[in-house]
């Protein structure tokens, strides 16, 4: 494998607070060194004006094999994911089978290593089938390599059910994921609001998000697995898990990229690509959960990748299907969101993109230290770019964010020391 | 017939979506235009030729006999070549009989759509999807622009304006597309609109949308000059929106008790179907201050001046 010298950037490593112009030498693999005057390496890559950081994680994707891979592969989400700058990616079990044996989590894991562009990691399902019923065999597929457990999609909705969960994922203190939404307030298209009750659709309210998360940090109280909240999106559960932490519950969350830029507004006129669950929240929400981002109750960004074909997606809006992609836009988002308007420093996005997530799932990666795996991004801060769909690499085009300008890319993402993509 | 001459507002709109999007002076161009209009069904030959040539299809995925035969028939006094097309949609095939039978239908060469679904936003994804006009008929809970400009249509032939009115809207407000585009055309043309109904059928965010929401019916049952009682859907109780029919009825009917203490003059309206003995008595309904029939009448003028307002851009 030949050797990386990355020169001329700015290091940015927020698992040892370390924020330098020196360079970075990338051999067998490995991070070999950080510092000055590193020697000769086979390629030398000039990364002048850019960050170069530990290569960016996210926790919640949907590469859709087995079953819809006309929406997305593991080959194409992968591609997508490195175009992105993410080198490790966590796919939801929701698949057709779902990934709720041994033998799916097995079949990812290999057929992301056959692609051996992004670290793929699975997550395996909580309940069999997701049916929210008898608990899937988690301690095999833990044992086979899954990183965390969720039903994403759908939430545990039997409490019972949930509680025994908890305790049996105790046990190998892995984490449970929770897609957090009361099943019987679930029957909705959009935040139940103003602009549901203006466009005539069924409502989600906001408290079937926040009834789940309430109960469950309350079955979790005494048992103290890692919980971790997925897509955060209203501002009362921003607060619930604040004040969880204050209580030192163990608890994590996520947000992505649409809930910290777009409101329910944005579902005036039934453009089904800004349909997604949870939904679209209000002004007010977002604006709770950038202030979970900035005091820390927020622990790491997650885009939530759901690829769905356009003929899919060209339904009514009732009956089309949820979510929008996300790998190849979301740093500039997150930047647009959070940087930009000065909320938190490039170290703290960093820190919410690499050391955060590595450690909810219990990765040993997400950080620059000498002798960790070569998972590199360098990332332009001034690059200036307009978002199109029509040339992403995902195999999906369900992007609300479709035109918009934005500033800041990754230009080049390493991988276990190979340069899996660069910027053209 | 006189059609609405140079010196009004004009019609610019190749669709009737919503009445939200339109304006008091757009909403006026309809009414006037539907006056013009009314006209023709007084004569013995109820027909003029400002269609002819033209094609006009009903899309109906939802089941409806008045909206279906009031714009057959709006059709073919101007006209027009009407075809009528029904299917309702499964829980299997959703989706796909909107986009492939629009699709389909303009491939025919088609001037106007007229189109009922049982999803919010469909007329609106239709509109984007084909070139021709389309005329929402109803959508889901969104609305049904073409009930409010008739109930609008008729309270001003019986009052001479809008304006001042206060207008009370009675039952089920959350589901209801007419309730949805009465509002907007009423508060357009300056009355007062008050939502009557039980919590469950009717949030404070129509409070936002500029109404006066109200739980207890007798509390303004002397104030209102329009009572417009909506029907009462009975799968609602299955979904515990209400208890029974018969406490609805007690606590939200149009009753002859209610009725002794409205105004002297009060203008009573129904959408229909009616369930009559439940949300309205008999003899209210079929009495001197009902325009339920009136409603039907106007319903052809008005829809006669929206499918000829729509084509007449070219």
């Amino acid at each position: 494998m030949p050797s990386i010298l990355i020169q001329n950037g700015t290091v940015l490593d927020p698992s040892q607070v370390f924020e330098r112009r020196v360079d970075v030498l990338l051999r067998d693999g490995k991070i070999a060194a950080v510092g000055k005057n590193l020697g000769k390496a086979d390629r030398v890559v000039d990364a002048a004006g850019c960050y170069v950081t530990p290569g960016l994680i996210d926790v919640h994707v949907h590469f859709r094999e087995p079953g819809d891979e006309e929406e997305e592969t593991i080959a194409s989400g992968s591609a997508a994911a490195v175009a992105g700058g993410f080198t490790s990616i966590v796919c939801m079990p929701n698949t057709k089978p779902p990934l709720d044996n041994e033998g799916q989590i097995e079949f990812v894991l290999r057929e992301g290593q056959r692609i051996n562009l992004a670290n793929v990691y699975p997550c395996g399902a909580i309940t069999r089938a997701r049916e929210g019923k008898e608990l899937a065999e988690m301690g095999l597929m833990h044992q086979r390599g899954a990183v965390a457990f969720s039903d994403d999609g759908v939430g545990v909705g039997d409490a019972s059910v949930m509680r025994k969960a908890l305790q049996y994922a105790k046990m190998f203190d892995v984490v449970l994921m929770q897609h957090c939404e009361e099943p019987t307030l679930a029957n909705g298209a959009m935040h139940s609001g103003l602009v549901s009750t203006t466009l005539g659709l069924p409502g989600v309210p906001a408290e079937a998000e926040q009834l789940m998360i309430a109960r469950d940090l309350l079955l979790n109280r005494t048992i103290a697995c890692p919980y971790h909240v997925q897509h955060i999106s209203t501002a009362w559960s921003v607060e619930l898990i604040r004040s969880a932490k204050k209580d030192g519950l163990r608890v994590t969350c996520e947000v992505s990229p649409h809930h910290l830029l777009l409101t329910d507004e944005a579902c005036r006129g039934y453009d089904t690509n800004f349909k997604m669950n949870p939904p679209l929240r209000t002004a007010a929400d977002v604006r709770a959960c950038v202030e979970g981002v900035i005091d820390g109750t927020i622990d790491c960004l997650a885009t939530d990748h759901a690829p769905h074909l356009a003929e899919e997606k060209e339904l009514e809006f009732q009956y089309a299907p949820n979510g929008i992609i996300g790998l190849e836009c979301a740093l500039s988002l997150y930047i647009k969101a959070l940087v930009e308007p000065g909320h938190i420093p490039w170290m703290k996005l960093i820190e919410l993109m690499t050391a955060k997530p590595a450690e909810i799932v219990k990765l040993n990666k997400g950080t620059l230290k000498e002798g960790a795996d070569a998972d590199v991004t360098i990332i332009d801060p001034q690059r200036s770019w307009k978002i199109d769909k029509e040339a992403f690499v995902s195999k999906s085009r369900n992007c609300p964010f479709d035109g918009w300008e934005v500033k800041g890319r990754a230009v080049m993402t390493i991988v276990g020391g190979e340069v899996k993509w660069e910027l053209a | 017939m006189t059609l609405a001459s140079d010196d009004k507002p004009r019609w610019t709109r190749k669709h009737l979506l919503s009445l939200e999007e339109l304006s008091a002076d757009e909403i006026r161009v309809i009414l006037d235009q539907a006056d013009a209009f009314k006209e023709v069904s007084t004569r013995s030959i109820k027909k003029v030729p400002a269609l002819r040539g033209r094609v006009v299809v009903n899309a109906f995925f939802e089941d409806s006999t008045r909206t279906r035969t009031s714009f057959a028939l709006a059709a073919q006094r101007l006209s027009a070549d009407v075809i009528d097309f029904s299917e309702k949609t499964s829980s299997t095939n959703k989706g796909e009989t909107l986009i492939d039978t629009a699709r389909n239908i303009e491939a025919m060469g088609v001037d106007v759509i007229v189109v009922r679904h049982g999803a919010a936003g469909s007329a609106h994804y239709l509109a984007r999807t084909v070139k021709c006009s389309v005329v929402n008929a109803g959508d889901g809970a969104h609305e049904h622009p073409t009930q409010g400009l008739l109930d609008v249509y008729t309270m001003r032939e019986r009052f001479g304006k809008i304006e001042g009115l206060k207008v009370a809207i009675v039952g089920d407000i959350a589901n209801s597309r007419v309730a949805r585009s009465n509002l907007w055309a009423l508060n357009k043309l300056g009355a007062e609109v008050i939502l009557v109904g039980p919590p469950t059928l009717l949030s404070r965010s129509f409070e936002q949308l500029g109404a006066r929401v109200v739980h207890d019916f007798d509390s303004i049952i002397g104030e209102v000059d329009v009572i417009n009682m909506l029907r009462v859907q009975f799968e609602r109780v299955k979904s515990s929106q209400f208890p029974s029919v018969r406490e609805f009825t007690r606590l939200f009917g149009l009753t002859w008790d209610r009725f002794q203490r409205c105004k002297k003059d009060v203008f009573i309206m129904h959408p229909g179907p009616m369930n009559r003995g439940i949300e309205i008595q008999s003899d209210i309904a079929d009495g001197p201050q009902s325009g339920i029939l009136q409603q039907v009448t106007n319903g052809l003028s008005v829809r006669m001046a929206v499918l000829y307002l729509v084509t007449s851009l070219g």
